[in-house]
């Protein structure tokens, strides 16, 4: 209840004229209803409130049309009854001047409230209710940054509160609001004060800290705490502390620092070094919540300036437009050299007059031009180390103000700029009049500019690289299909492109492999070195060349019976045969050679005849390899002619398809009619190249059996396995297995043949032929 | 060999010099093995000074690509929506001189733009998708598209295959928490209700202190 309690100085500070006499000359006042009320949605700090009223609709007092959004933001009620005639960008106090949303209201002059729901024990609701009430009724900071006081009233868990301090210092100059209020509205304040002890559960302390220059207000609230005090014990706890007036100790980190002693740690909240601090006037609005149910729709504001005619405390409904008001105290616009909202060093100048009263409007300050003339020049810097020496937060302002100039963010961080108040002393002291605020919140603008430009360019970056990732994926699996059908389309190709040698060069083709064989078996036999060995494989070398030689010469034999055939083709195979026969005589030559080399190889062993080609067959055949690739070869050249027909066949269906797709198209007369009848002329040239193909030589000849080239490949790797293993076999085995193997083989042409003679199958003669042929060969070997 | 050593103080000082540093070079050695950093941090480095547009301008297709450009010994000041603060940024990081921007990229533009679709026009053809570096186009075949401002970073892409033209560039709106104060220009002279930034009210009454002083 005394003073007598212990103040703490803060660091620096200063003391600039007070110039508060001026409004408290009069008493507090009200002026009449505006024409207009413009309600801005964000009066307060953080997110706007959403508009939940509609343009036409009719409003009481009190009425909520704008609810909070999220928990950082705080609801927004009608100021009077009236009507809703617009929600719209309008200018609103802010340094800035950009215009934001707001629901202008005209006023039927009534005034009427809506139900107001009254309560007269705090004590009997629970804490959560009576924080509820608070936040409903919008209230929030007065003191000027408009903090949502709900919000402020409910610290973490871990957050012991000791101290509750009721903040009425008001230290800044021309303001008397917060003096006005405490004078009238100093019960008001008392229960208040009791109300938020109750919610914080009653700290251990209860403090009004208020400036030794207000012993009105001081010498009020005693007696309203004796008064409190006979009904509520708890009353006596509060104690009214007055400390010497020295700006800026109304600051709330400041005031702290006064009445406690602990400081903020920086990046802190008070309430981690477990205190509170709130604004007389919101406690004030708080009580009225909760014990009146009265939303927060006006409040105390000083209209002061040298421009005015009036200088006075008004209890003012939000919304008003500051020009309203000025005009009601009547503004002299060639007198004043602005109007500033806020005191004259932490205000801005207001950029439109016609931008409301709103919570966090203390103070219209309507300066005469000798009052508060435009500031001098900035000079340069001097180094003189006055602004340091009130720096209230103990930062080196000069350094601040280099590193702001060049942009330096992160000195600035080292050097606590966050810290910084904004409270202007250092700029007030600077003889070089730098305004070395305006650097701090450009500094400080800047810095989160910067953060939020960077968190975006982070979500960019993560963006673009998922795309990119995703791109790749795509582009892989494309990749992976394209490889694949083109893995498939080159196999095709080029079973396509060995069937087409097979069918038109099967002689040739036949020749090679042949070859190639015999020189396989050569190198396998080359290990024995012995003569001998040399001699048997030179043999076989001409048996090869002379079957090679024998199967030129085997088409000539249906293709007799055959017309088709034309004269280039027999040509053709005659050359063959001609190479073949040469071969054969190469082959022949070579062993004669040997033979002749190697003396000691007596009684050389006749030599299979071989005098005219069209007599060799039956020696040719005695090889087994060159009949297994025969028969391989055979097969190769025979199934293309089925595959050409059947692939015929499919692309045939698919024309008859496209055709009629290109018909409906037509019908229709749909744009693609074009791609579609490219599509079609696609599918006739495809088939008339199949067509072709299956013209060719070769592939006419008429098949029966069906083959596949891998089942060739088998057959010839086969061969080349029994040629290997039969070069390492003796004479006798020899001949017994060939025999064998031969008897089975005549067994099944036999068979063969019958079939296709049952069948009358145009194929009879190549079976017939076949038959013979393997006779001829048994009874050579036999 | 060991009493050789030992009488000569200058040998042992030098073996015991070479040995101790032949153990560190193994550390050293063992250690550039055992812990090397995968990926580039120099690229990741630059990257993060690249304002992430992803336009393109500098003749890569995108920033991280510059980045590793730049890694490569391609000049700093390609990029133009970064400005020259990138440029001086990057040439910090770099320790080089910061050259100024080499305006054959563009020109470095201080308003922030954004794109919009004038979505009746819109015939859903989705080319500004497939164009767009950031996936900030909503919309399907056929179906009307519409950019998400705020993914989008303004890079200009998808305006050029529009096939009917219905994408504007539009200047960022600064609202109440994108505005900041400005830097006081030197020497202004205030003006009354026209800039907020001219505002000083410090030291408005001094005057009057000295006043009250002389008193
Ligand atoms: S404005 Fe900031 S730097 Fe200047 S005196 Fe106040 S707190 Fe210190
Ligand atoms: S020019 Fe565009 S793509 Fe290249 S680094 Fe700059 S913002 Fe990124
Ligand atoms: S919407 Fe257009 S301008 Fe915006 S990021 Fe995407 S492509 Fe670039
Ligand atoms: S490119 Fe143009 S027309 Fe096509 S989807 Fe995008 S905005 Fe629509």
């Amino acid at each position: 209840m005394t003073s007598l309690t212990r103040v703490w100085d803060i660091p620096g500070g200063i003391h600039p004229p007070e110039n508060k006499n001026q409004s408290l000359q009069l008493p507090l006042g009200e002026i009449p209803l505006p024409p207009l009320l413009v309600i801005p949605l964000n009066q307060h700090m953080g997110t706007p409130a959403q508009p939940v009223v509609q343009v036409g609709d009719s409003v009481l007092a009190g009425q909520l049309i704008g609810a909070a959004d999220g928990t950082f933001s705080a609801n927004t009620h009608a100021s009077t009854s009236g009507t809703v005639i617009a929600i719209e960008d309008r200018a609103i106090p802010h340094p800035s001047g950009i215009a934001a949303q707001s629901i202008v209201i005209q006023p039927d002059g009534l005034h009427a409230w809506i139900e107001k729901e009254e309560c007269a024990d705090f004590r009997a609701l629970d804490r959560l209710e009576l924080l509820d009430k608070i936040r409903a009724a919008g209230v929030a900071g007065l003191g000027g940054a408009g903090f949502p006081t709900a919000v402020k009233l409910a610290p973490k868990s871990t957050q012991v509160i000791d101290t509750l301090i009721l903040n009425g210092a008001e230290c800044e100059p021309y303001i008397t609001a917060d003096d006005m209020l405490m004078q009238v509205r100093a019960n008001e304040l008392i229960a208040g004060t009791l109300l938020l002890s109750h919610i914080l559960h009653h700290p251990e302390k209860l403090l009004i800290g208020v400036e030794d220059n207000k012993p009105k207000a001081i010498a009020a609230l005693k007696m309203a705490i004796a008064a409190a005090a006979v009904t509520d014990p708890e009353a006596k706890k509060i104690q009214v502390v007055s400390f010497p007036t020295k700006y800026p100790s109304g600051g709330a980190k400041q005031i702290i620092q006064i009445l406690t002693g602990r400081e903020t740690p920086s990046g802190h909240h008070s309430a981690d070094i477990g205190v509170i601090c709130v604004n007389v006037a919101t406690a004030v609005a708080a009580w009225r919540a909760v014990r009146y149910g009265e939303p927060m729709i006006s409040r105390v504001t000083t209209i002061v300036g040298e421009a005015l005619q009036t200088q006075r405390n008004i209890d003012v409904l939000f919304g008003t437009p500051i020009s309203y008001v000025l005009e009601q105290h009547g503004f002299d616009a060639n007198r004043a050299s602005r109007v500033v909202m806020g005191g004259p060093m932490m205000g801005f100048t207001l950029l439109d007059l016609d931008a409301p009263v709103i919570k966090t409007t203390n103070c219209i300050l309507a300066p005469g031009k000798q009052e508060l003339p435009p500031p001098a020049p900035a000079q340069a810097c001097i180094r003189c180390g006055l602004c340091a020496e009130v720096c209230p937060v103990s930062l080196l302002p000069q350094q601040l103000f280099w590193y702001a100039q060049a942009e330096d963010f992160d000195r600035l961080e080292t050097h606590n700029l966050f810290d910084c108040i904004e409270c202007g002393a250092c700029s007030y002291v600077c003889p070089s009049s730098i305004p070395l605020v305006q650097y701090y919140r450009a500094a400080k603008g800047s810095i989160r500019q910067q953060e939020i430009e960077k968190e975006k360019a982070d979500r960019s970056r993560q963006r673009f690289e998922f795309r990119q990732a995703r791109i790749a994926k795509e582009e892989a699996e494309k990749e992976a299909k394209r490889l694949l059908r083109q893995k498939a389309a080159e196999e095709a190709k080029k079973k396509l492109a060995e069937k087409t040698i097979a069918t038109s060069e099967p002689l040739e083709a036949l020749a090679t492999t042949t070859d190639i064989v015999a020189a396989a078996v050569a190198k396998a036999s080359a290990v024995q070195i012995s003569a001998d060995e040399q001699k048997i494989k030179l043999e076989r070398m001409v048996n090869a060349a002379k079957s090679t030689l024998e199967f030129a010469q085997k088409p000539l034999v249906p293709n007799k019976t055959n017309p088709v055939i034309s004269e280039e083709q027999l040509v053709k195979q005659q050359v063959r045969v001609k190479q073949a026969a040469l071969k054969l005589a190469e082959a022949e030559k070579k062993l004669a050679d040997f033979i002749a080399t190697q003396p000691e190889l007596a009684a050389p062993e006749p030599l299979p005849t071989a005098t005219t080609p069209a007599v060799a067959t039956t020696t040719a055949i005695d090889d087994p390899i060159a009949a297994a690739i025969a028969r391989a070869q055979a097969k190769l050249a025979i199934s293309p002619a089925d595959r050409i027909r059947s692939n015929i066949e499919s692309l045939h269906s698919r024309l008859a398809k496209a055709e009629e797709r290109v018909a409906e198209a037509k019908a229709d007369g749909s744009i693609n009619v074009a791609a579609l009848q490219q599509g079609v002329d696609k599918l006739r040239e495809k088939i008339a190249e199949t067509e072709a193909q299956l013209t060719e030589p070769g592939a006419n000849e008429p098949v029966a059996v069906k083959a596949e080239k891998t089942a060739a490949q088998i057959a010839i790797e086969k061969a080349r396995q029994k040629a290997t293993a039969m070069a390492n076999k003796s004479d006798g085995q020899k001949r017994a297995e060939q025999i064998q193997a031969l008897q089975l083989r005549l067994q099944k042409a036999r068979e063969r043949l019958a079939q296709a003679e049952a069948e009358n199958d145009p194929n009879i003669e190549a079976f017939r032929l076949g038959v013979t042929r393997l006779e001829e060969k048994l009874n050579e070997i036999a | 060999m060991i009493d050789v050593i030992l009488q000569n103080p200058i040998l042992s000082a030098l073996l015991a010099l070479g040995g101790l540093s032949a153990a560190f070079g193994a550390i050293l050695g063992f250690a550039a093995v055992k812990y090397k950093v995968d990926g580039d941090p120099l690229v990741e480095r630059i990257d993060a000074l690249l304002p992430q547009t992803q336009c393109g301008q500098c003749g890569h297709p995108g920033c991280k690509p510059y980045a590793q450009a730049i890694v490569n010994g391609e000049d700093i000041n390609k990029c133009p929506p970064g400005g020259q603060a990138t440029i001086n940024a990057l040439a910090d990081l770099l320790d080089v001189p910061a050259p100024s921007l080499d305006t054959e990229h563009g020109e470095y533009s201080e308003v922030k733009k954004v794109a919009f679709i004038r979505e009746e026009e819109c015939i859903g053809c989705t080319k500004c998708i497939q164009a767009c570096p950031t996936d900030a186009i909503l919309g399907a075949a056929k179906q009307m598209h519409t950019v998400i401002a705020d993914e989008c970073t303004g890079c200009d892409l998808c305006v050029e295959p529009c096939p009917v033209d219905c994408i504007d560039m539009i200047p960022v709106q600064t609202d109440l928490n994108a505005w900041k104060w400005t830097l006081p220009t030197t020497n202004q002279k205030p003006l009354f209700h026209v800039v907020a930034n001219e505002l000083n009210l410090i030291a408005s009454d001094r005057r009057n202190s000295d006043d009250e002083k002389a008193a």
